[in-house]
Parts: structure tokens; sequence; C-alpha cells
């Protein structure tokens, strides 16, 4: 048994050390050296002047993770307990914006967001803003969306949502009905039944969907950068600048890419180990 | 027996056309052992399902103490079920498993000031645990409520199964199959286990199985039934020696089932000749199922039977051989325990209390002949049975 298949990996294992390790021990040996590589940790200790981006970074990750579970768990959960006909329709709407281009969705997110886009011209098709100037006294032509936190979470649930609903839904259709009638048939109600059996049974799914929400939101840098406006800048604007910006500083970049790193797998490893002591189920 | 318990008052089921319970009448007793026995998609699971709770019959009755039931959920019910797979929660190790019922807050009314308040009760948990551990004893599975689940064989997973469902005290005990995927040995161990319990605990069982054996070894009542309907209902003893038509004489134990006319009282025509027996009451010249149980049999000297055959197969089963006969064509099975080479004629002898007569019916012709009798052998014993599924039963 032992090795005789092993060699099958070595394509995966030669990419992984060309494109995943080597770089980032080199992200490791830039953080830690200046412009001429000599031994320094000032890159780190620079880190503080960063702090509101950090802060901001991980904030609109972790609401816009939280938002998609609540929209993306009553959904998965509906259309793994709904029939093949839902269902069907609920994963192409699901799928459909996935074939859209990353970027072609979020400048289209940005248009409908604007101050003259879409949504504000049909505010003001409507006559919302004549409404309110009249009834309030304001003098009110847009609502400012783009530039506003408020937008960099739509765009992050927008595009990820996805990632949240598949993996929850396809482990609550696997999910065994006997077990559900069992519970029932021992004295638990609907909720009961939902509290005790199918949310439990459903951790792995959601752990896989937080991870697969989080990750990419954190360290996003076009969605942030067009529907933030340019001002709310998060860990990956702050990054592509070191490297292709006006502020060039590769050794600074690394160094901010290393810590974001370190604190998303802290997370990661927390949020799966406090999983697995609570519930035997949970594995990724 | 004592009282009864619960009553299907003429109950039918339909899935779209497919008549699935065809007006079924049954009175469960309290404290009794009733088998539901029956090949697959004979109805016996619905039937178990109706009065779980998970199933409405599309017109009739379920009473239980004299009350209706149709519309209360499983949830709500005095009745327990041991699922066909256990149906265990992977998520809680053993403990927690059989705790599952009693953390669930139960309603209760109390007199206060005299109004009557209901008000959720949850039991305190030393209550829980002691009657955790007090079932985990009585199924043998002392010292395993810290193990998970999949850490558990075949035999403790049925045994966690059953604990679960008893430690709510319930009045009814529903089990699907139980013992469906444990090997021979332990199922033997198994129906000695449950028998105890049932009768430690003096609660109503309901037991589904397609096992004629299981059914006669267990059972205070057995029902067997067919093609959604039942076919026979009374003890273990009644079914096997009182069979009222040819598909229970096929069903229970072996039977050669043959066409017979009724000559008079006492008098029945095989192969014309006639044979006495105990059955009356049928018309004169009647056509008839004769049941013939292969232990029943005499084998003796050619010239001294009553019918002579040929030997054409013969089986070694322990404590005697199964031996195929052809008589004039039709095939049966004898058990005796005297050898009797393949193509020795012999003759045969049969007392008046062997021989069963039954009224035709519209299983007349279908069973009783031995020909295939290997073929028919090999899927009685076949250990891969495959349980009953039937389908389109989800709500």
């Amino acid at each position: 048994m032992k090795n005789n298949r092993s060699f099958l990996a070595i394509p995966y294992v030669v990419w992984m050390a060309l494109f995943v390790v080597a770089p980032i021990i080199m992200v490791v040996i830039y953080s830690f050296t200046t412009a001429d590589f000599s031994f320094t940790t000032d890159n780190f200790t620079r880190m503080g002047t960063f702090a509101v981006i950090f802060t901001r970074s991980f904030k609109l990750a972790i609401i816009a993770t939280l938002i998609c579970l609540l929209v993306g768990y009553p959904l998965a959960y509906a259309m793994a307990r709904e029939g093949k006909e839902f269902q069907r329709v609920a994963m192409l709407l699901i799928m459909l914006p996935m074939w859209v281009n990353f970027l072609l969705r979020t400048y289209a997110t940005m248009s409908i967001l604007e101050n003259n886009g879409i949504l504000n011209q049909l505010f003001s098709a409507i006559g919302l803003f004549d409404f309110l100037n009249n009834t309030m006294g304001t003098d009110i032509q847009y609502f400012r969306m783009i530039g506003t936190q408020g937008a960099v979470v739509l765009g992050m649930v927008y595009n990820y949502l996805p990632f949240m609903i598949l993996p929850i839904y396809s482990v609550i259709i696997k999910l065994d009905q006997s077990l559900l009638e069992a519970a029932r048939d021992l004295g638990a109600n609907s909720l009961g039944v939902f509290r005790k059996v199918i949310f439990p049974l459903s951790l792995p799914g959601i752990l896989s969907g937080v991870t697969m929400v989080f990750v990419p939101s954190v360290s996003t840098f076009a969605i942030s950068r067009l529907l933030g406006g340019g001002i709310q800048m998060m860990l990956g604007d702050l990054i592509e600048q070191q490297f292709l910006g006006g502020a060039y500083n590769p050794h600074l970049g690394s160094a901010i890419a290393l810590v974001m790193m370190i604190i998303v797998v802290v997370c990661m490893w927390v949020m799966n180990h406090f999983g697995e002591g609570e519930e035997q189920a949970v594995m990724l | 027996m004592s009282k009864e318990l619960i009553r299907l008052s003429d109950c039918f089921m339909k899935f779209d056309d497919d008549v699935i319970l065809d007006h079924i009448n049954l009175y469960i007793n309290d404290k009794e052992f009733l088998t539901l026995l029956g090949p697959s998609g004979c109805g016996k699971t619905t039937t178990l399902r109706i009065i779980g709770g998970f199933l409405s019959p599309t017109s009739g009755d379920v009473l239980f103490d004299g009350v209706r039931i149709n519309d209360v959920p499983p949830h709500k019910r005095k009745v327990n079920t041991v699922f066909q797979k256990y149906a265990l929660f992977p998520h809680l190790n053993v403990f927690e498993n059989v705790a599952f019922g009693l953390r669930i807050p139960r309603t209760q009314t109390v007199e206060q000031e005299g109004k009557t308040v209901s008000r959720k009760v949850k039991l305190p948990k030393q209550e829980i645990h002691d009657r955790v551990m007090e079932m985990l004893e009585i199924v043998n599975l002392k010292g395993f409520e810290k193990r998970s689940i999949s850490a558990l064989s075949g035999g403790q997973q049925q045994r966690v199964a059953i604990a679960r469902a008893l430690v709510n005290r319930p009045k009814v005990l529903l089990l699907d199959e139980p013992l469906g995927a444990l090997d021979m040995r332990l199922r033997k161990d198994m129906q000695q286990e449950l028998k105890r319990i049932q009768q430690e605990m003096g609660i109503t069982f309901i037991y589904v199985t397609h096992d004629q054996e299981e059914a006669l070894a267990m059972s205070d009542t057995v029902v067997v039934m067919d093609g959604g309907r039942i076919q026979q209902i009374g003890t273990p003893e009644d079914i096997y020696n009182e069979p009222k038509n040819a598909f229970v004489a096929d069903f229970i134990g072996e039977s050669n089932i043959i066409d017979g006319i009724m000559r008079a009282d006492g008098v029945v025509e095989i192969f014309n000749r006639k044979f006495q027996c105990l059955d009356k009451g049928f018309a004169k010249d009647e056509p008839v199922d004769v049941v013939i149980r292969p232990e029943d049999v005499d084998i003796v000297d050619e010239s001294q039977g009553q019918l002579r055959g040929t030997v054409t197969a013969v089986t070694f089963k322990g404590v005697h051989y199964d031996t195929i006969v052809d008589f004039y064509g039709f095939k049966w099975l004898i058990q005796t325990t005297d050898f009797c080479p393949v193509d020795s004629h012999i003759g045969i002898k049969i007392d008046p209390d062997g021989i069963h007569v039954l009224k035709k019916s519209q299983y007349s012709g279908m069973f009783g002949d031995y020909s295939s009798y290997s073929e028919e052998y090999e899927e009685i014993s076949d250990a891969d049975y495959e349980p009953e599924e039937e389908s389109g039963h989800e709500e």
C-alpha cells in the first residue's frame, strides 16, 4: 500500500514547490531585508502605521462573511429540502453571476451604485429625492454609495456568496433523513431537530463556507478600490501599492502580506480547532 | 392478554396510484410483542410508520388508548422507534445519543392557584444521568458511554438505538427490521435480548421483519401481511399449524401445497387417493389446497406407502435430511432422519393431523411445488438481503 502510488503526486508537488513554497520563502526573505538585502526587522516595526487598514480589512471581511452566512445558510437549507425543480433553478441563479468575469461584475456593480448610476437615477425617477427634500427640507441630489464601507461589503457578499452556499448545501443534502426522523421520534419539534441535529451536522459545511468567503474577502483589492472609491483602502490595496503603486517597496509589502497570512492562518486554526472540540463530525 | 392499546381502523394508504395498505384493521394489546411479518413491499413498514406518526393514512383512523391520533406529530406520541439502520446521531457520543430524548423539555400541565398552567420542564441533570446509565446497563453497554458512535460494532450500535428509544419510557416501541444488518449469530443473541428487555420493561413491542423464524421465536402475536393486506393474525403456533391460505403456509416454514378435492368431512383426495384428515365443513367435492409440512411425512417401504415416489435430491441438514421426492411430476420436500439415496423408490404415510385443508384463495397454485427448491432455498438463506425500500414515502 505504502508509497506505491505516491509518484502520482509528483506533478502537483513540483507545482507546489515552484509556485507556492518558493514564493512564500521569497516573501519571508523580502520581509526581513532592506532594499540592499541586509537583515532588518524595520518592516515589521512600521506595521503599527497601518493599524487602521488592518482593522478595516478584518472588520469588513468579518461583516461580509456573517452576511453571507445569514443569507446563504437559509437558502442552502431550503435548496436541500425542496424539490428538484427548485434546486435546479436556485443553483442556476447562484452560478449565473460566476460565469461573468469578476472585474466585469464589479464594474457593473459600480455603475449601479455610482452617484449618477442606475440606482440613484431610479430613486430620482420615482421622485424619492424630491419627496425627501420637500418633507425634510434637505437638498439631496443623490445617495453617495460608492466609497462607503457598505458598498465594499456589498461587493464582497455579491462575489463570494456562492462559496458560502455551495458547501453548506452539499452537506445538508447528504444528511441522512432517518436522523431527522429519529430526532422527531425522540420528542424534538422542528426547531429542536434543526438546533440539535441539522445545525451541528452542517457545521463542516459552514466552516468551509466561512473559510472560502473570509480569506478572499480579507485580501481583496479590486472590490475595495472600485467600490470603496479609493478611500476605503484595504490590505490588498496596501500590498498592491508596495509592489506596483507609487509607494514602491516590495520589502514592506512582503512584511504586510506575511503578517496578514499569519493572522488568517491563526483565525482558521482557532475556528477549526473550536469546531473539532465541539462536534466530532467537523472535519474540513 | 390485557387491554387494547392501539387500533388501526380501516386504514387505507395510497401513493400516487399504488395501493400500499388495503383497508387494514388491526388492534394491538398493551404489553404485547406483536410482529408484522411479510415480504418486501407488503406494507409492514408503512403500517409501522403510520403508528410512529411519520405517515398519515389516506383514509381510516389510528387510535391510541381510544383517542384518534392521525394528526398527532411523532414528537407528541408516546411511541419510540428503533430505525432500520439505527439512525444514531454521529455528532454525539453514546451517552448523549441515549440522553437525546431526555434533554428535550417536556410540556407539563400543573395546577397553580386553581388554574391549570402548562409549562416546559427540563429534567434535572442527575436524573438524566441516572436514567441513561440504567438504560445502558439494561442493554449491556455499561462503560461505553464516552465512546463515539463510529467506534461501535453493529451489535453495539443496535443496543444504543434500543436504549435511546427505551430511555423515554414509551408505551410502545416500534422496531423496523432492527436485526437486518447483523450476522446470523448476533441476530439470534439479540432476539433473546429483545425478548428479555420487552418482558423486563413490560411495554408493547411492534416488530417489523421479513424473517419468519425471527417472528415465530419472539412474538406473542404474528400478523402476516402481503400485498397491503393482512393475511392472518394469530399466535406463532396458530400461524404455523393452521395457516389460513397458501401464502401463509408457504411463507411460514416449509410446506408442500397440493391441489385436492374434499370428498366428505374428514376425507380429502390427493392424486386420486383418499386421505384421512381432521378438517370439516367444506362442500362436497370442493376443490381445496392441501398443506403438508415436510416433517409430518413418514417415509415407509414402497409397498406400504399411501403414495409412491422417487427421490430426486437429498441435502444433509445436520439434524435431518431435506429429501425432494417426485410424486407423479409434483415435487415434495420431506424432512426425515432416514437417509434415502437419490433415485430410490419410496412410499410415504401421512397421519390425519399432518394434513391441513385450506379453502382456495388468490394464492392457490402459486406455491408449494419444490421443483425449484435449491433456488428458493438460496433466496431464503441469503445473508445479503436488501431491506425493504418503499420509494416515495418521504412526506
